[in-house]
């Protein structure tokens, strides 16, 4: 029992922190930044990316005794694209302005570097339980970096957050519009990294 | 509309593909590799080239199969594994030409191909030109634009982070950290050229 609970730590902060797909390996940032102008994109592609990576992870690991070594990205891919199909006909129904507003990032989850390197390095060779969880808290890793970005960018750049007025930052700030701009995204993504490696590095000569 | 219009549009279309609205400075497609495959110039300009020309023939080809394929059969959800399969086929087949045509061309460009088929730049593009409706014509210029505006990002990128190997850069933001800073200067700078399309 132990050991699983361990394994089931391991993944947690694996996922959050030590290993974070966004600040420390730099993967999936690709369809990520666009969408961090505003909050609530961002919260509803970090739940699209979450869902699809734990998913994806959880299928990979079912069928990874039936798959042939020789095909298994196109396995991985075709699997990946089915849940970013369901994703993408859901939001088209019942939120049709989000879907417009997400546009081609959607579909592009697909290629997100994060769902492979998690189904490849892990799902691949672990049981379905654990192939889950590690799919869910990286998906989760990244939307806290993300959410994070699209914090500061929409509060700094509109005075808002989730598209409500913030006090002081909707009057009395002059806003940066550079920040929902696309340089915007680059730099406070690059600070964001900065901060938290930093933290990483003094937490680890603390030891 | 007359011919001489149609090509100032066409022109500007692919210059606002490479400038204004570059894939990877605006639209952040294809920043993996933008990140991780800039350190040398020479790697940066062959992966570039292979690039450019991928995403102008898979642009090219993904309209066909969404204009006469899939439209007709009303599929359209269809369109990412088919995009994703176009572009795999076609890296595909484009490695196994290049390989028995030139020795030359191959230890060049082959090693960058298997990378392109997880650019998402090429399927980003690809999801760009069925959003905006774009015609045949519009789609190739579209593509071939969006290629160029990547390989000058790319190239200028490894020029710039060789210029900065020597500096002193804070710990936590070494090697992608002072990349990301970097393309967001180049963003400013790409944005500057949107005077110049308006005033085409």
């Amino acid at each position: 029992m132990t050991a699983r609970e361990s394994a089931a730590r391991q993944a947690v902060l694996d996922g959050l922190w030590r290993n974070n797909p966004v600040f420390r390996q730099i993967l999936g940032i690709c369809s990520a930044l666009a969408v961090t102008n505003l909050l609530l994109n961002t919260a509803v592609m970090c739940a699209a990316l979450t869902l699809t990576t734990a998913m994806s992870c959880l299928t990979v690991s079912l069928l990874r005794n039936w798959t042939p070594r020789r095909v298994r990205m196109m396995v991985q891919v075709l699997i990946i694209a089915f849940y970013v199909i369901i994703i993408d006909l859901v939001l088209k129904a019942f939120w049709p302005a989000m879907s417009d507003n997400l546009g081609p990032y959607v579909g592009l989850i697909i290629t997100n570097c994060i769902i492979m390197g998690r189904c490849e390095a892990f799902a691949n060779s672990h049981r379905p339980a654990p192939s889950f969880a590690d799919g869910a808290f990286s998906g989760l890793g990244y939307s806290t970096v993300l959410l994070a970005v699209a914090f500061f960018r929409e509060l700094l750049g509109m005075g808002t957050l989730f598209g409500i007025a913030a006090p002081f930052f909707s009057t009395a700030w002059d806003k940066w519009i550079i920040m929902v701009m696309p340089p915007g995204a680059f730099f406070t993504l690059a600070c964001v990294v900065w901060f938290l490696r930093s933290r990483q590095a003094a937490l680890e000569e603390a030891k | 509309m007359n011919l001489g219009s149609e090509v100032v549009g066409i022109i500007a279309l692919c210059f606002a593909a490479a400038f204004t609205q570059n894939i990877v400075l605006t639209t952040f497609l294809g920043l993996c590799p933008f990140l991780s495959v800039s350190r040398e110039v020479t790697t940066a300009a062959g992966l570039g080239v292979a690039v450019v020309f991928v995403m102008t023939f898979t642009c090219a080809l993904d309209w066909l199969a969404y204009r006469y394929v899939l439209q007709p059969l009303r599929l359209e959800f269809f369109r990412f594994i088919l995009f994703i399969v176009i572009i795999a086929a076609f890296v595909q087949l484009v490695e196994m030409i290049i390989e028995r045509g030139s020795v030359t061309l191959y230890q060049n460009l082959g090693i960058f191909l298997p990378l392109i088929t997880v650019n998402c730049a090429i399927l980003g593009a690809s999801l760009f030109m069925v959003i905006r409706g774009y015609s045949f014509v519009q789609t190739v210029a579209y593509g071939f634009g969006s290629g160029c505006g990547w390989l000058m990002a790319i190239v200028a990128m490894a020029g710039i982070r060789r210029k900065l190997a020597n500096d002193r850069i804070p710990a936590g933001l070494q090697g992608p950290g002072i990349a990301m800073v970097i393309a967001g200067i180049m963003a400013l700078a790409f944005i500057g050229f949107s005077g110049v399309l308006q005033g085409l």
